[in-house]
Formats: structure tokens, C-alpha cells, sequence
């Protein structure tokens, strides 16, 4: 059978059994054995031309090269990444603060208050949170110059020690002109260089100067002092044009003193009386409980007549408010305190009668611990301009000062210095006087720098560099060291050996050394005073017939004061404290003056809401200056008010040409300088100007879901005074606005970060803001930006007016309108991190989202801007980035600190530089709260409560600014809040009391309110209601 | 008792032929542009070639060269935005819905509705593009893509991605819906190419109908993808412009925050919607000589669309106020006043007479059936409609909860900038569409026009 099976063949070589066959004879396809070339086929050689051309075009594209160098030999305490702190003192024109300062990777960051100080208790301001910035100013000199000529220390001194020889030894006058100055160590170097060439003399002045004060007190107590004053101790408060909240004397420290019997609560129902009579508003008078608006001529009337009714040589006064204050004073004595902004020595003297008449010194003045801020003598600076102009002077150092700029009489300085054949300024920048200078011999940056200070009487701070110098400067005291002969001795050694001789008690039992290092890592040091009060001697009457004698004012009255930004202008190249908004104008990068509705009515000048204005010609004391005009409500009819500081010539590219310069208009009136014209014409122009404002509507519109406010006398009634609790109205009852939600809540089982800011302390001061701005690296965008309405700022401080007496609640258009002499509340807005955050939800890419610990955070990289989130944000605190920022010509002026190599160094590595594109906001400084969870996670512990503390809250002078966690018990923040940490849950018929980690806690402190609390959005920032110490509540709403 | 009926009046005039048909309209796309095509076109481009320089700045300057500031997010961009969604509207409505309820008249007006509505949601998405801080990453962040950034993923909470997805497929519909209509069309060019010894246009327009072969059972398939899509479009029409609306709706922001707005938004946008098909129609008709086929009683009857839906309109814009009013919450009410007598005021009175009081003059008769009339009437209706959206959007956040931040909007010339590359854009397509696109449904026209047999001679 197995024959009958067919064969079929594949072929014949099948048949054959070709052995070539059988070989393959598995093979479905028979490879014929012919081999093509197996190299490359097309595709291959496709692809790696493909390759290749990818390749040398990638190649092609450089990547930029970045280094990190490792220490070689790594400083002792310096850790990449890990901030260093050092105490330190800032001083500056008359300003005084004690400093800590953040040194990260060996460059100063952030400057801070130094809590050990007992004068500014911690307390910062704008200028000092700001300084830091000016010490990577493009502007500052590289090097010593003799002439227009950069040169070398060794030759600028050797021809700088032959003139003076040559000055000295032909019996000429030398000069040494300063600002205060507050270091007993320098004055120590001074009087080295007195001794080597005794014609010197040294001339101290203030650009702001209290030589009026210096001067009353000199005549009333036999001793040229500036006093201290304790404001915490004062009951009732009358304050003639003194700003001591903004700029007069010690505005850190008495803002301290002042916040102590401003913060209120149930148990504490007491505050004391703050009386304001003053002709432009200052932060002193919008914090005023009763604010009357005078005209600078009537600073002696309101001195006088309160003299006179305390005294009892009369009764009451035509002059608002003069007669109550007067009463209130009576019923106070020896818990109130006086004090007058004037600069004119009789009226010092009259009010130091008054406060002498009141028992108010020993208490709430103190004489045996006069402050010297303030050492400025007018009269010895007119002398040695005189003598200058007269070609009598041989020598001048200008030494951490500027008086060609800050000085009235600048302009004949500044044309005698010709005549003086050695002119040597020490300024870190080329400055006004600088460039006119013959030697540029700069000095350091005060973060540069060794020193000490005393600011009071037996008070005593140190300074040390934070960074080495950044150019090829030299501290002022070598130099003077260096030419009074001793250059072998470095200032440093010098310091050292005159705290030792000066301070050290070497029967203490510590080695200097340890003494030394205490002092230096504390930054201040007391010695215990044994000086006595001074008593009252003073010639009242005389005095008073000085003022029944002085000249009434004419049409129009200005009153010249220093601007809580820019001062008085040392710092005019700080784009931080130009973009800074005015706490009272809201204006930015701009000079104005300031005049009522009235009058702007009458000159026909017409400020509209959007900043629009015309310049106005101002013409006093002979000198004329054009700018523009900004209606301020609270000025008084009749005045006008301009602020130093501006129209610097010479200062970077930041504030040049910014504003016209006002200084000229200073005159002398007696012995001290006025800053008061009181015979001044304005004449409208009608070229336009545009000033750039953050803040265009004025008032809140009766919304008391905004501002929650009330006075005193009803919240000693109710605690609830002035709160508002929104009810939502259901189809069958009404209830709390809270209680209704659509979603969900969260629950916080570690922290729950949330803050409480009182409106009550919050004096408006805006060192939070720049504090913020620092910390955050929040880029500063220009005039023009901020006419787009563009300000990046975190934090703004809204302030609103009151509305005229009278005006009807539901009148829509009349709440628009202020009041002539308006209240003045002020709210800081940041972003509230919303429980049920509104921007969380509409975010398409989830870039904002909500974290376990109550922050509403920010995911930069993952936003792609459509700023949705900002539209949906009720309170507007998110910030876009319209344009590029860092990196970019068009903002290089606005913002050096992220336009130039120096400038960037000031850059906190902690927080991303936002890029093009994105939202930005308030992040709770979550970089601070991360590095304060990781020092607690190191050290194997929960985190303590005031660990972790906010830019803002650093910065605030007054406390008003609580953050902290609401789950924590301990916490100042629940304490404050009085937060109920249990909630009530019904388990098994029984309720049980549990711990709430939830959002919803109590908050028993009756003043706590959130702002828009109908609304839902639940937030994690609390405001207190701001109360007022009237006896009624206006008629405002 | 039995009803008469009137005979209804013929939809298209002139006896046209089967035949005629296909001349009158082929006619366009294969003649040598006109003069006429030309100047306009040439407008067209330059427009676009204009706003294209204005978009590409604004990629590379930053979204700051528009007037925008922290107060006023979104101004020009989403209100431009939502008006092109809305005139898309139209086409939509007269494609689907219309077909649903076989009203005939359409079919000589919606193949133009149908390339307006893709234009003008092509206009309408570049907005949203534009607008976004960082586009490049935007562009695809936005869509629900798998990726490698863990769980980083969209937010389905929010609107913004709503639209996206209610966009992107009304566009895609809208789309598929219009090229199926347009291959029998295409077929006819071909096939009068073929004819004509044309080669490369019979090739080109075979490949873009498909190899249509115009047997029965194409066209029974045809005609059942053509009533699924309708279906499928008919929502469409109402969820887009809902889902549009949700964008302010579902937001806090006083006169955004408002459950009136899905209805409100939809009657708007067909109402500009069909001014947007009049004004583009009466132009083609007198361009391209189709008296014939777009007839007064076209005129009329989208006319009459328009007091309808302009009073609709008008009643929403009331009915906000009264609620406003007796809804008692003083940041809403604070809002509408403000829209009616704040900065703004000239924004919202302009909005009320070119929307509400402009439209009831279609009550006579005269007008609705005058040209002119209608023309004047569409463009101020879009007018009209483009400051309805100005007003929701920026009266509403320019003056919101906190007054410290209430500032004003001043567009700049590339906001200008912009809008214009849209009209660019749009007309552009437009043109380009209708010199190479046949205008006029000519398979569906044939059904309605009388045949020979009963044309009188």
C-alpha cells in the first residue's frame, strides 16, 4: 500500500536529492547563497544621516555652562544653603534701627528687627527692610577717585595727607561735615584726627532737622537734648505736626510704644487718645482718633492756647477739638504726652511748659535719657557754609552726608566749593556733593562695615560686616584713622580696644573676648544710667510772646515733610521704597503736592480718579519748583504739602530726575530751619501729568463686610461693636453665612496655618510690604506698570476714607465721595488662603490647589495663565506676570534686582524667580515654614509656636500682624483668636467632645471678623475690628 | 370640518432647472475670480497678515501689551471669545436643528451657516489660545493627556475645561457635519470638470468627495449619517454656549455669578448668530448672483429668528436686574448699578439699544423684508451682542468685592490687534471657501425646486 502513495516533487533537484538541496531543504525560501552587499541599506543610511544632522544641530546649540564651585577650605559657620544671622545697627540720616541680617551663601538677603533691642524692640521700617537692596546698588563707586580719575588708596591718601598738612600747617580751616553721629567710636577716630590737625571742627547736621527741639530744650533744661518719649505710657496723646508714627524722631520705637494701648479686647477695654493737629495727613493723623486740620501758621496758636487753658489764662479754643483735648490732658496729667513736629524753638519751649505743666516729664518724656538721633546743630551748618562762601574754610570731608542735595543752602555750597582747595566726600555713591568733591573716597555699605552706635544715653549697638566689601571702598573711620596718621590701626582693632577700655569691666570675671562676642551676637549693649531728670526752667512767656509775634500766614501755607518711602532721600535709588505705595496717597514713583478739594476747585486743578493731574507752579521763599498736583482729602484748605526726598540729580539710574528737589525751600526762621512756608503762590499749568497710583477708589463703600469698625465707647458696651454677621437667607429660616457650604471642608491633622491682623494696631507704616517684597523676590515693575494697574506687590495696605457726615447708605454715588477731613482705616490685604479657596476650583490645570496644612498654594511651573484664578478672587491679591521681569532691558531700571549681576545677588535663593506668564500670590512665606518644619523634624520635635513667623509679621513694628497655627492650643495666634479647639460630635446617642481639626473652629474673640464672610469662601486670615477711641461714632458710614 | 392650508410660497425663485442649479452654482467655483473676490480677498488678508503680527508679538512680548491689569483678567480676549462662539451658533442651528424639523428653507443658507460657524469657532478658539500666560505649555497642559508628571492631571472642576472639551467637539462635529454635506457638491465639480476635460480640477475634487458615485444607496447612507449627525449637533447647540456661560456662572464674581446665564447665552448667540448669517448672505448673495436662492422670504423668516431670540435676550438683561434688586445682596446689586451708571454706562446702553430696542423694528414687515434694512440691523446686532459680553465681563470684575481694587480697562491696539486677526482670519476662510466651496447646498436645492414637469411654459 505504501507504494500506492504518490510523491509530489518541489522540484527536480528534489528528485536528484541535490545535496545543496537537502541542506536547505527546511527553508521555506531558499537563500541562493548570492550575499548582497550586507553593509547599508538606504534606510540605514537614512537614519543616520538623520542622526547626524540632529546631532551637529544640537551640538550647535550651546548650553550654557553653570558652576558650582566648591569651598576649598569652607569658613567656619558658612553651610551652602543655610542662613547665617548676625546682628547688626542701621543708621542713617538721623535713623536708627538694631538689625538682624539674613546672610545666605555669604550674601545679605534680608535685614530684620533685632528683638534684644530695647529701643526698636524688633521693630522695623520700610527704609531699614530696604536698605539691604542698596547694598548691590549699580551706583555706588568702585574704588577712590581723585577728581574724575580713579585712582589707588595708598596715592589718594598720600596727596590727601599732604594738603591737610599744608591746610593745617598754614593755620587753615578744616571741616568735617556730617549727618548725626551716633558712634562713640567714631567720635572717638574724630577726635584723633582733631589732634593731628586742630583746626578741624566738626559740623554735625540732619537733612530733617530737630535742632528747634534741641534748642527749646537747651533754654527750658540747661541741656541741648533730644529727649526719649514713651508713648505706652500716655493715655491721651496730642500730636501738633509731629508724625511719629511715619518719620519724627524714632518712628519705629514710638510706633512700639503707641501700639501697646491700641490693642483691645474683652478684658482690656481701654485704649488710649490720640489727638491730631496737623495741615497734612500724616500717618500720625489718620491714626488720630480726633484729627484737626490747621494751617502750618497756627502750630504756635494751637501751642499757646492749649498753654493757656491748661494754665487757666483761658478757657476754651475756636481751634476743633483744642478745647477737649485740653480737658483730656488735665484729667491725664502725667499719663499724657505732647510733642510738636515744628521746628521752631518757641514753640518746643510752650510745649514743653505744657508737658511740664502736665507732669508729664520723669514719665512720659525722659530727659536723663536724651536720644542722638537727632545731634544736628542748623547753626553751626549756616556757619560753615558762610565761612565757605566766604572762601574761610581750607578742608572739608563730608562724611555720611549730603548737603548739596539735603541742605537748603545746598546751592552756595555747592558753588564754594571751589573756593576750599580740599574738598574729600566719603559717600558710597557720587553723590551731589560727591561728584563736586575733589577725593571720592567712598565708604562702605553700612552691611560692610564695623561700627557702633548710641542712640540713647548708655544705650549702645553694634554693626558688623555681613559680606566683605563688594568694592574697593574703605570705611570712613580708616580713612580718617589713615590721615590723622594711625594707618597702621585698623578701625576694626580700634573699635575692639575702645570697648574694652570704654566697657569691658575686667572685674566681671569674663575675658574681653567673651564680652566682646556677647555684645557683638546681641548687637546692643547697656550700661545702667545714673543720670538725673532734668528740670523745667524754661521762659514760657517769652516764648509765647515769640509766637503772639510771629507772622500770620498768607493765601496759601506749605508745609514740607518727609515721605514715609522716600525720606529724606539717601535712599532715592531704592526702586523698593520707589514703587513702595504712599500709606496715605497710595502713589508710586512720583512727587506731588498735595492740596485740598477746596482749593484744587478753585485753581481749577482737576485730579481724577485715574492719578490724571497738571502741574502746578509752587513759588516760596523765592524759589519756584513745578509739580504736579494730587488732591489730597485732610489737607487743610489753604496748605499745601511736599515731601523731601525727591529730584535727586546724582544717585542711579533708579531715582534720578524723580520729583523736583524741596530742600531749597527750607528756610532758616531764628536759629533752626522752618519747614513751613508761610507765604506761598501756586499757579495752576496746563501741561498734564499722570501720577501712578496702586489704589483709585478711596472710600469702601459702606461695605461692612469689608471694614468692620466701630468706637470705643460702644465696644466697652458690646465687644461685638461694629461686627456684622451675615445671615443667608433659607426658603424657611436665616442663618449664619458659615454654616452653609457645598463642599466637603478639610480636615488639618498636623498644622493649620492661618493669621489675625488688628486694624487697631495696624498704623499703615508699610515695612510688611517691603519686608514681603524682599523675602519673596517680588519684582518691582516701574511708573508705567503701575499706571497699568500691574504692581506685583503680595501685600498691599487698602486704605479707605470715610465718606462726609451724612451721607445716606444706600446713596451709591455719594458713597464714592470723601470726607473733607476724612477717617482713615487701614487693611492689609494678602492672599487670605481661602478654606474653599474660589481660585482653586476654576484653575484648569490644578496649579493652585489646596495643601493639608490650609495654604493655598501656588504651583508656578504647572500655571499656564489664564488668569481665571485672579478674575475669581474676591479679594484680588493674585498677581499675574505680564511681561518678563528678570532678565529683561525694559525693566532694567525699575527692577535692578533681577536685571543685574549685582543686583540679583539680594535674590532669596529659598524662592523662585516667577517667569513670564504665571499667577503669583502670597504663599504664607512657605519657604519659611518648610525650613521651620525641617529644623524641628531634625531635632526630632513638633514645631514650636513663634518658630515659624512670616516676612510681614517680622517686619510689623506693632504686632498687628499674628501668624501662627490654629491647631495648636499654645499658639499666640489661637490664644489671640480665642479658637476652640473641640467640636461636638454624636456618637451612640451620647455627644463627645473631639478635637477639631477641621475648618470650621470657633473663633471666640469677638472683634475676630473674615472679610466677606457671606460669601463662604471660608478664610484662614482673620481681621479685628478696628475701634476708635471717640466718645461717639460719626455720622460717617 | 377639514383645515386648509395656504400653498406656502416657493423657496426658490426664478424656475430654476435642475440644471440651473448646478450651472448657477458651479458657475463660481470654476470661473476666474472676480474683481470683486479679489479686492476682497486682497482686505481679508492684509487684515490677517496685520493681526498675525499683533499675535506674534504677543507671544513674544507677554500678555502685558494688551490693557489687561490685576484687576481686569480676561477683557477683549473672552469677550471676543464668546461672541465668535455665539455667531458660530447659527450655522449650527440652521444645519441641525432645522434639518430636524425639515424646515426646507434652509438648505440654500446652510452650507454658508455651517463654514461660518467652523471659522468662526476656529476665530473663537485662537482667543483662548491667545489669552493664556504661557501658550506653549497651555496648548496641551489643558487637555486630559496621559503623562509622566505623576499625578499631575486636569482639574475637571474647572470650566475652563468644560470648554475646552465643549469646543473641541462642536468643532469636530460641526466639521464632519459640513465636509459630508459638501462631497455630493464636490461630486457634481468633478463630474463638470470631467466633462469639461478639466483634469486636474476632476482629480482634485474627486479626492475631496471621496469617489462619490451618486448611487442609491450612497445616497440612502448619506442621507441617514446626515440626520445622526443633526442629532448629534442638536445638543451641541444648546451645551456649548451653557458651557461657555458656566465660565461666569459657576465664579463668585457679582454679575457673573448667575443661574439665568446658560438659557440667556444660547438665545444670545443664535441671536447673533443669524445677524452674523444675514450680514455674510446678503453679501455672497449680491457677490455671486443668487437672488434666486436666498430669497426675501430667507430674509424674513431668519429675521423673525431674531426678534424672537432679541427678546429673549432682553427679558435675561431685566430679569438680572429684578433679581439684582430683590435678591438684596449689596455686591450684586452694586454690580448692575454699576453696569447701567458706573464707567461702563455707555458699554451697557449701547448693549440694551443695539440688542433689545434695534431688533423690535423687524415688527414691521417693510423692514425685515428690506435689504438694506436687514443689513444695517445685522451688523448693529453684533454690535450689540460683542458689548453684551464687554459688559458681563469686564463691568462685572473692574468693580468687584473690595473697592481698594476696583480700577478701569483701557484696550491697547493689540487688543484691537487681535480681534482684527480674527476678522482676518475669518474672511480670509470665508472667501477662500467661497470661491472653491460651491455656497449653496445644490443636492439639497435640487429637492425643493419644482421639476420641469411642473414649471409652467
Amino acid at each position: 500500500m505504501s507504494n500506492t502513495k504518490k510523491t509530489y516533487w518541489k522540484g527536480i533537484p528534489q528528485l536528484k536529492n541535490d545535496p545543496q538541496f537537502v541542506q536547505h531543504a527546511d527553508k521555506e525560501f531558499v537563500d541562493l547563497g548570492v550575499q548582497e552587499d550586507p553593509g547599508h541599506s538606504r534606510r540605514d543610511f537614512l537614519k543616520m544621516m538623520g542622526f547626524s544632522v540632529a546631532a551637529a544641530s544640537l551640538a550647535a546649540c550651546e548650553a550654557p555652562i553653570r558652576k558650582a564651585i566648591p569651598y576649598i577650605n569652607k569658613p567656619l559657620d558658612a553651610d551652602p544653603g543655610i542662613p547665617n544671622y548676625y546682628a547688626s545697627t542701621y543708621t542713617q540720616g538721623g535713623n536708627y534701627c538694631s538689625i538682624v541680617v539674613k546672610v545666605r551663601d555669604g550674601r545679605p538677603i534680608k535685614v530684620d528687627g533685632n528683638s534684644l533691642s530695647k529701643i526698636t524692640l524688633g521693630g522695623t521700617n520700610a527704609q531699614v527692610e530696604a536698605s539691604v537692596l542698596s547694598l548691590y546698588d549699580n551706583y555706588r563707586s568702585r574704588g577712590p577717585k581723585a577728581g574724575e580719575k580713579a585712582t589707588e588708596w595708598e596715592s589718594i591718601d598720600k596727596e590727601i595727607i599732604a594738603k591737610l598738612n599744608d591746610i593745617s600747617s598754614k593755620g587753615g580751616q578744616i571741616r568735617i561735615v556730617s549727618n548725626s553721629i551716633l558712634s562713640p567710636s567714631t567720635k572717638a577716630v574724630l577726635e584723633k584726627f582733631k589732634a593731628k590737625y586742630p583746626t578741624t571742627k566738626v559740623v554735625q547736621y540732619d537733612p530733617v532737622s530737630n535742632y528747634g527741639i534741641v534748642k527749646a530744650n537747651l533754654e527750658s533744661f540747661g541741656a541741648a537734648i533730644v529727649p526719649s518719649y514713651d508713648f505706652s505710657k500716655a493715655k491721651v496723646i496730642v500730636s501738633i505736626g509731629a508724625d511719629f508714627l511715619g518719620t519724627w524722631i524714632s518712628p519705629i520705637e514710638f510706633a512700639k510704644q503707641f501700639a501697646v494701648n491700641r490693642q483691645i479686647n474683652e478684658d482690656q477695654r481701654e485704649m488710649s487718645r490720640l489727638y491730631s493737629f496737623e495741615s497734612n495727613l500724616s500717618l500720625t493723623g489718620a491714626n488720630a482718633d480726633y484729627r484737626a486740620m490747621i494751617k502750618p501758621s497756627q502750630e504756635g496758636t494751637v501751642v499757646a492756647q492749649l498753654y493757656n487753658i491748661l494754665s487757666g489764662n483761658d478757657s476754651k479754643s475756636e481751634i476743633a477739638n483744642l478745647t477737649k483735648a485740653a480737658a483730656e490732658l488735665k484729667a491725664n496729667q502725667g499719663a499724657s504726652l505732647v510733642v510738636s513736629g515744628s521746628n521752631d524753638k518757641n514753640v518746643q519751649i510752650v510745649v514743653n511748659a505744657i508737658n511740664n505743666l502736665l507732669g508729664n516729664y520723669g514719665s512720659t518724656i525722659l530727659t536723663n535719657a536724651p536720644v542722638n538721633f537727632r545731634q544736628g546743630n542748623d547753626e553751626e551748618m549756616s556757619a560753615f557754609i558762610a565761612e565757605a562762601k566766604a572762601g574761610n574754610v581750607g578742608g572739608v570731608i563730608f562724611y555720611n552726608c549730603n548737603p548739596v542735595y539735603d541742605h537748603p543752602q545746598g546751592e552756595i555750597l555747592a558753588e564754594s566749593l571751589s573756593k576750599i582747595s580740599l574738598t574729600v566726600s566719603t559717600s558710597a555713591t557720587p553723590d551731589e556733593t560727591a561728584s563736586l568733591s575733589g577725593y571720592q573716597t567712598p565708604d562702605h555699605h553700612y552691611l560692610e562695615s564695623w561700627g557702633d552706635a548710641e542712640p540713647k544715653l548708655n544705650s549702645f549697638s553694634l554693626s558688623q560686616p555681613a559680606i566683605s566689601p563688594l568694592f574697593k571702598t574703605r570705611q570712613a573711620q580708616e580713612s580718617f584713622l589713615t590721615w590723622a596718621g594711625e594707618s597702621t590701626t585698623e578701625y576694626f582693632t580700634f573699635l575692639k580696644e575702645y570697648w574694652m577700655t570704654r566697657f569691658y569691666n575686667s572685674g566681671s570675671g569674663v575675658s574681653f573676648q567673651n564680652f566682646w562676642d556677647k555684645c557683638l551676637y546681641d548687637g546692643v549693649f547697656e550700661i545702667p544710667t545714673t543720670a538725673q531728670p532734668l528740670t523745667f526752667s524754661g521762659n514760657v512767656s517769652a516764648a509765647l510772646a515769640g509766637l503772639s509775634a510771629a507772622k500770620s500766614g498768607g493765601q496759601f501755607e506749605l508745609s514740607i515733610y518727609e515721605s514715609v518711602g522716600i525720606g529724606n532721600g539717601a535712599q532715592a535709588n531704592n526702586p523698593l521704597l520707589q514703587e513702595l505705595p504712599d500709606p496715605i496717597t497710595k502713589a508710586t514713583w512720583d512727587h506731588y503736592v498735595t492740596i485740598s478739594q477746596k482749593d484744587a476747585n478753585a485753581l481749577g486743578i482737576d485730579n481724577d480718579a485715574e492719578g490724571r493731574t497738571q502741574l502746578v507752579t509752587i513759588t516760596a521763599n523765592g524759589k519756584s519748583v513745578k509739580v504736579p498736583a494730587l488732591v489730597q482729602p485732610g489737607q487743610a484748605p489753604g496748605t499745601l504739602g511736599i515731601a523731601v526726598g525727591y529730584g535727586r540729580t546724582k544717585v542711579g539710574k533708579v531715582g534720578e530726575n524723580i520729583g523736583v528737589n524741596v530742600y531749597p525751600l527750607v528756610t532758616a526762621a531764628g536759629d533752626s530751619l522752618s519747614y513751613s512756608a508761610l507765604d506761598v503762590k501756586i499757579e495752576k499749568t496746563d501741561e498734564a501729568f499722570q501720577i501712578a497710583q496702586t489704589q483709585i477708589h478711596q472710600t469702601y463703600m459702606g461695605r461692612h463686610n469689608v471694614i468692620q469698625e466701630s468706637v470705643l465707647s460702644e465696644f466697652k458696651k458690646d465687644p461685638y461693636a461694629g461686627r456684622e454677621m451675615p445671615k443667608i437667607t433659607k426658603w424657611d429660616e436665616k442663618v449664619d453665612a458659615s454654616t452653609l457650604s457645598l463642599w466637603k471642608g478639610h480636615d488639618y491633622n498636623n498644622h493649620h496655618w492661618g493669621m489675625a491682623i488688628d486694624m487697631n494696631s495696624c498704623t499703615g507704616c508699610a515695612a510688611c510690604i517691603v519686608a514681603c517684597n524682599v523675602e519673596n523676590n517680588v519684582a518691582l515693575v516701574g511708573k508705567q506698570e503701575v499706571i497699568n494697574r500691574r504692581e506685583m506687590h503680595w501685600l498691599r495696605i487698602d486704605r479707605y476714607y470715610s465718606n462726609p457726615a451724612g451721607t445716606d447708605a444706600d446713596d451709591l454715588q455719594g458713597l464714592e465721595k470723601v470726607a473733607e477731613n476724612p477717617e482713615v482705616v487701614f487693611q492689609p490685604m494678602l492672599c487670605q488662603h481661602c478654606n474653599n479657596a474660589p481660585c482653586e476650583t476654576v484653575c484648569p490645570v490644578a496649579a493652585t490647589t489646596h495643601s493639608s496644612e490650609g495654604l493655598n498654594q501656588m504651583t508656578y511651573n504647572r500655571c499656564i495663565g489664564t488668569r481665571y484664578c485672579a478674575n475669581n478672587c474676591p479679594y484680588k491679591v493674585r498677581r499675574f506676570n505680564w511681561f518678563k521681569y528678570h532678565d529683561n532691558q525694559q525693566f532694567y531700571q525699575a527692577n535692578p534686582a533681577m536685571n543685574t549681576d549685582l543686583g540679583r545677588m539680594v535674590l532669596n535663593p529659598d524662592v523662585t524667580v516667577r517667569s513670564r506668564g504665571v499667577m503669583e500670590k502670597c504663599s504664607f512665606c512657605v519657604q519659611r515654614i518648610q525650613s521651620g518644619k525641617l529644623n524641628a523634624k531634625k531635632e526630632r520635635r513638633t514645631l514650636k509656636d513663634g518658630e515659624v513667623v512670616t516676612a510681614c509679621q517680622a517686619a510689623c513694628a506693632t504686632g498687628a500682624i499674628v501668624f501662627g497655627d490654629l491647631n495648636n492650643p499654645e499658639s499666640r495666634l489661637s490664644q489671640l483668636l480665642k479658637v476652640d479647639h473641640f467640636k461636638e460630635v454624636e456618637k451612640d446617642g451620647k455627644v463627645e467632645k473631639v478635637i477639631n481639626y477641621g475648618i470650621d473652629k470657633k473663633i471666640g474673640n469677638p472683634r475676630a471678623y473674615r472679610v466677606l464672610e457671606e460669601i463662604g469662601v471660608k478664610p484662614n486670615i482673620f481681621y479685628l475690628t478696628k475701634i476708635r477711641n471717640k466718645d461717639k461714632a460719626t455720622e460717617n458710614v | 370640518m377639514h383645515a386648509t392650508s395656504s400653498i406656502r410660497e416657493t423657496l426658490i425663485t426664478g424656475g430654476k432647472t435642475v440644471r440651473d442649479v448646478s450651472e448657477d452654482i458651479s458657475r463660481q467655483v470654476e470661473a476666474k475670480p472676480t474683481r470683486l473676490w479679489w479686492i476682497a480677498f486682497g482686505i481679508s488678508l492684509i487684515l490677517f497678515i496685520y493681526g498675525l503680527y499683533c499675535f506674534v508679538l504677543l507671544l513674544w512680548e507677554g500678555i502685558g501689551i494688551w490693557g489687561l491689569n490685576k484687576t481686569v483678567g480676561w477683557a477683549w480676549d473672552i469677550t471676543n471669545f464668546v461672541w465668535w462662539v455665539g455667531i458660530g451658533h447659527a450655522g449650527t442651528l440652521i444645519s441641525a436643528i432645522l434639518l430636524l424639523f425639515r424646515q426646507k428653507w434652509r438648505m440654500s443658507i446652510n452650507r454658508a451657516a455651517e463654514a461660518m460657524t467652523i471659522f468662526a469657532v476656529i476665530c473663537a478658539a485662537s482667543f483662548p489660545l491667545a489669552h493664556m500666560g504661557r501658550l506653549w505649555l497651555g496648548f496641551y497642559w489643558a487637555l486630559p493627556l496621559p503623562n509622566t508628571f505623576g499625578s499631575l492631571w486636569v482639574n475637571f472642576n474647572s470650566p475652563l475645561l468644560w470648554d475646552v472639551f465643549a469646543i473641541s467637539t462642536y468643532f469636530t462635529v460641526s466639521l464632519v457635519f459640513w465636509y459630508m454635506g459638501l462631497i455630493p457638491d464636490f461630486a457634481v465639480i468633478r463630474d463638470r470638470a470631467v466633462r469639461m476635460g478639466h483634469k486636474t480640477r476632476a482629480t482634485i475634487y474627486n479626492a475631496l468627495s471621496f469617489g462619490w458615485d451618486g448611487a442609491a444607496k450612497t445616497w440612502m447612507r448619506y442621507e441617514s449619517v446626515a440626520l445622526i449627525l443633526a442629532g448629534l449637533s442638536t445638543p451641541l447647540v444648546l451645551s456649548v454656549h451653557t458651557i461657555v456661560s458656566f465660565d461666569f456662572a459657576t465664579s463668585v464674581v457679582p454679575g457673573w455669578h448667575t443661574t439665568i446665564f446658560p438659557p440667556y447665552f444660547v438665545a444670545g448667540a443664535i441671536f447673533s448668530g443669524f445677524a452674523m448669517v444675514l450680514t455674510l448672505l446678503l453679501v455672497t448673495r449680491k457677490v455671486f448672483k443668487l437672488e434666486d436662492y436666498i430669497t426675501i422670504y430667507h430674509i424674513e423668516l431668519m429675521n423673525i429668528v431674531i426678534i424672537i431670540t432679541g427678546s429673549i435676550v432682553g427679558i435675561a438683561y431685566i430679569t438680572e436686574f429684578f433679581v439684582a434688586w430683590y435678591g438684596q445682596v449689596p455686591a450684586e446689586f452694586y454690580a448692575f448699578y454699576n453696569r447701567a451708571t458706573g464707567p461702563y454706562w455707555w458699554a451697557y446702553w449701547s448693549m440694551m439699544t443695539c440688542n433689545v430696542i434695534s431688533p423690535q423694528l423687524f415688527w414691521f414687515k417693510k423692514l425685515r423684508t428690506n435689504i438694506v434694512a436687514t443689513f444695517i440691523l445685522s451688523i448693529i446686532v453684533n454690535i450689540g451682542m460683542w458689548f453684551e459680553r464687554f459688559v458681563i465681563i469686564v463691568t462685572s470684575i473692574h468693580r468687584d468685592y473690595l473697592p481698594s481694587s476696583w480700577s478701569m480697562f483701557y484696550p491697547t491696539k493689540y487688543d484691537v490687534g487681535e480681534y482684527i486677526f480674527t476678522f482676518g482670519l475669518f474672511f480670509t476662510a470665508f472667501f477662500l471657501f467661497a470661491k472653491f466651496f460651491p455656497v449653496i447646498n445644490m443636492a439639497e436645492v435640487k429637492s425643493i425646486i419644482k421639476s420641469s414637469s411642473e414649471k409652467k411654459h
